[in-house]
């Protein structure tokens, strides 16, 4: 496995479009496995990433590729059983945190680490009061009373824009809007002002309108916090917007990754354009006659990560396959600088343009 | 919220009234009165001394007037006399209350205390040994009926300690209280208990999967915090009706435990004033079991306003 090395020293070295000068989390080789009665599940296959202060990462994908359990697996929440970290490391400022104790991790949850979650409507328990929700993290990891965790969680509303948070604060989450209630949830993430923030489809449960206000506010938080956010998310739109650097990962594994820019002008996988070839686009050209402005889709649905394919995981779905794709799996190259792909027909990509 | 509690008491009384036609006519459908089971026990029956003991007692008359005329003297505080004693019914219920009411107390007490904590701990740790032995108890407290229970306790604490704490006196503070009935409650309680701790877990383990247990973990919140704060409290709710329910069904338990352990409680004065047709003992009793039953699941739906912020009681 020649090039899984050669990607540990590129995630080392790739801190080039952004230099900042240490990764604030870099993870490397992160694997995890579900032991389940279907057989092995490889959700998180190798996957390495690293993002600095203040930088935003997006990990991109369909439902199933592994994006959420990557997610889960840095705060250490993976479902156990059946889910199980195999192996990797992750490391917040340079400290490993699945070496660490579950009593270390809990200091770091919520704390130097938080996660937004999909569901604003269910992620919020229902018989606590949202300031007493905000006010718990506080509790945990800062030496402050009950009194001025609750007047800091207050606080907290007020900068996430929630109108009266004194009120709002005593109220509960069924009395709170969707987009109300996902706003106390970046409330809850940020209320320690933590060093990292995983937002899992953060605006995916959202009206349009009220999506764009959300991600606004994270952007607006992050650069005045200076936290590092990683980015969960199957539009592309949203990773247009926000992030600086973008991870495509496909069945478990990275399949493309690069700096925003050049993912969009040159995308090196046929994974990636399919991605992009289903957006909507309002300058698609009309032609007027039947069926040219389709809009494009990606044929099929991603593997059961029981039944993958011994060669690439995308060939099955993929208009560029050819036998040796079906035969072997794609090494993860880098094909321009900070620029890599996991795929056998990158060279024809990057000829044929964008 | 007050126009609820008003309702809900209207609806108490409605209920109560029904109660007591029940009572009335299941006790009148029962064969044969006071008169006839006194003559049983003689094995002679005198037509015209029996009639006078009928009208003595107002039991000649037309059904529908018995029934006013119990409402009615109820109504005003009168319980009327017992047949057999012949002493105010009053004073023949109200000594045994305490009796029953603390044995009842210490029931559901031993229930909850046991139930809840053990059937969290029975979801937490789901599918371990414990799990399984704690399910295993659980399942023997639904199955067993008391009064064997209550037998077998009875015998094992007389083999092994050659002592068992037995009804005396009065109890005079709650210690005694509890000495004097831990063993029978338990015996009653230990179904209760069963029942309970089997919700609880299937509660509990409905709950864990749930997304904001899953953020309370990311917030970095401790297991015991997310077990008894952020579970629980979500857990505990259907719970709370069944004990409602339970308190209810204590009764028909407590009728065998106050038998086997010879508690001169309520509920087993109850079972003997049925045989006798003492009809305003009866009557008037089931009354009271019937208001407090009322009055339990009253204060459970209220308490439910208080445990679960969604629930309003409103217009």
């Amino acid at each position: 496995m020649t090039q899984t090395a050669a990607a540990r020293l590129a995630t080392g070295a790739e801190a080039a479009p952004a230099p900042a000068a240490e990764p604030v989390l870099a993870v490397e080789d992160l694997q995890t496995y579900f032991y389940t009665r279907r057989g092995l599940l490889k959700a998180v296959d190798r996957v390495s990433f690293s993002v600095g202060a203040g930088e935003t990462l997006a990990i991109v994908g369909e439902s199933g590729c592994g994006k959420s359990i990557t997610a889960l697996s840095v705060m250490r929440l993976v479902p156990s059983p059946p889910g199980r970290i195999v192996g990797g490391s992750v490391r917040l400022r340079g400290r490993d945190l699945l070496r660490l104790s579950e009593e270390e991790m809990r200091q770091i949850r919520g704390n130097e680490i938080s996660m937004i979650f999909q569901e604003p409507m269910t992620s919020l328990n229902p018989v606590l009061t949202i300031g007493n929700q905000i006010s718990e993290a506080l509790i945990l990891h800062q030496d402050v009373s009950r009194k001025a965790a609750m007047e800091r969680a207050v606080e907290m509303l007020r900068l996430v824009r929630i109108p009266e948070p004194e009120r709002r604060a005593r109220e509960y989450p069924h009395q709170l809007s969707g987009g109300m209630r996902q706003r106390a949830m970046i409330a809850m993430a940020l209320a320690c002002n933590p060093k990292v923030l995983l937002a899992d489809e953060p605006t995916t449960a959202l009206d349009v309108t009220i999506q764009a206000q959300i991600l606004e506010l994270i952007l607006e938080l992050q650069q005045r916090l200076g936290t590092a956010v990683v980015l969960i998310t199957h539009d592309l739109g949203v990773v247009a917007e926000t992030a600086q650097r973008v991870i495509v990962m496909y069945a478990g594994r990275k399949v493309e990754e690069a700096d925003v820019t050049s993912l969009f002008d040159e995308p090196l996988h046929p994974y990636t354009r399919g991605l992009m070839g289903s957006i909507p686009r309002l300058d698609m050209p009309e032609t007027g006659t039947k069926g040219a402005d389709r809009l494009q889709e990606i044929p099929g649905m991603v593997p059961p990560l029981n039944a993958l394919p011994p060669g690439c995981a995308f060939a099955p779905r993929c208009a560029m396959a050819t036998e040796k794709c079906q035969a072997e799996y794609p090494p993860y190259r880098e094909l321009r600088p900070g620029h890599w792909s996991a795929c056998w027909h990158a060279e024809r990509l990057m000829a044929g343009g964008a | 919220m007050l126009s609820y509690i008003i309702r809900r008491f209207l609806l108490m009384i409605v209920t109560l009234f029904g109660m007591s036609v029940l009572i009335f006519l299941l006790l009148r459908l029962m064969p044969g009165n006071v008169a006839d089971i006194l003559f049983d026990a003689g094995g002679y029956i005198d037509p015209a001394e029996r009639a006078q003991i009928e009208a003595e007692l107002g039991l000649d008359q037309p059904i529908v007037v018995q029934y006013v005329n119990w409402i009615g003297s109820l109504l005003r505080g009168d319980l009327g006399y017992s047949y057999i004693t012949e002493r105010p019914a009053i004073e023949e219920i109200a000594p045994r209350i305490p009796v029953t009411a603390q044995l009842a107390l210490w029931a559901l007490v031993f229930s909850v205390v046991f139930g809840v904590p053990l059937g969290v701990i029975s979801a937490v740790r789901q599918n371990t040994a414990l799990d399984y032995v704690l399910r295993l108890i659980s399942l023997s407290g639904l199955s067993m009926p008391s009064f064997w229970l209550a037998l077998l306790i009875i015998m094992f604490t007389v083999q092994y300690f050659g002592y068992i704490p037995i009804y005396t006196a009065t109890p005079q503070s709650v210690w005694e209280s509890l000495a004097m009935y831990a063993i029978p409650a338990a015996a009653v309680g230990f179904r209760s208990s069963a029942l309970i701790m089997r919700l609880t877990r299937s509660s509990m383990l409905e709950v864990l999967r749930q997304d904001y247990i899953r953020t309370a973990r990311s917030k970095g919140a401790s297991e015991n915090a997310v077990n008894y704060h952020h579970a629980l409290r979500n857990a505990v709710l259907p719970v709370v009706t069944i004990i409602g329910i339970e308190a209810a069904f204590l009764i028909g338990g407590l009728i065998v435990t106050e038998t086997v352990f010879n508690i001169p409680g309520v509920a087993r004065f109850l079972v003997e004033s049925i045989l006798w047709r003492d009809y305003p003992i009866v009557q008037n009793l089931v009354m009271f079991i019937a208001v407090v039953v009322v009055v339990v699941n009253f204060v459970v739906d209220m308490l439910y306003a208080v445990l679960d912020p969604r629930i309003k009681y409103s217009d």
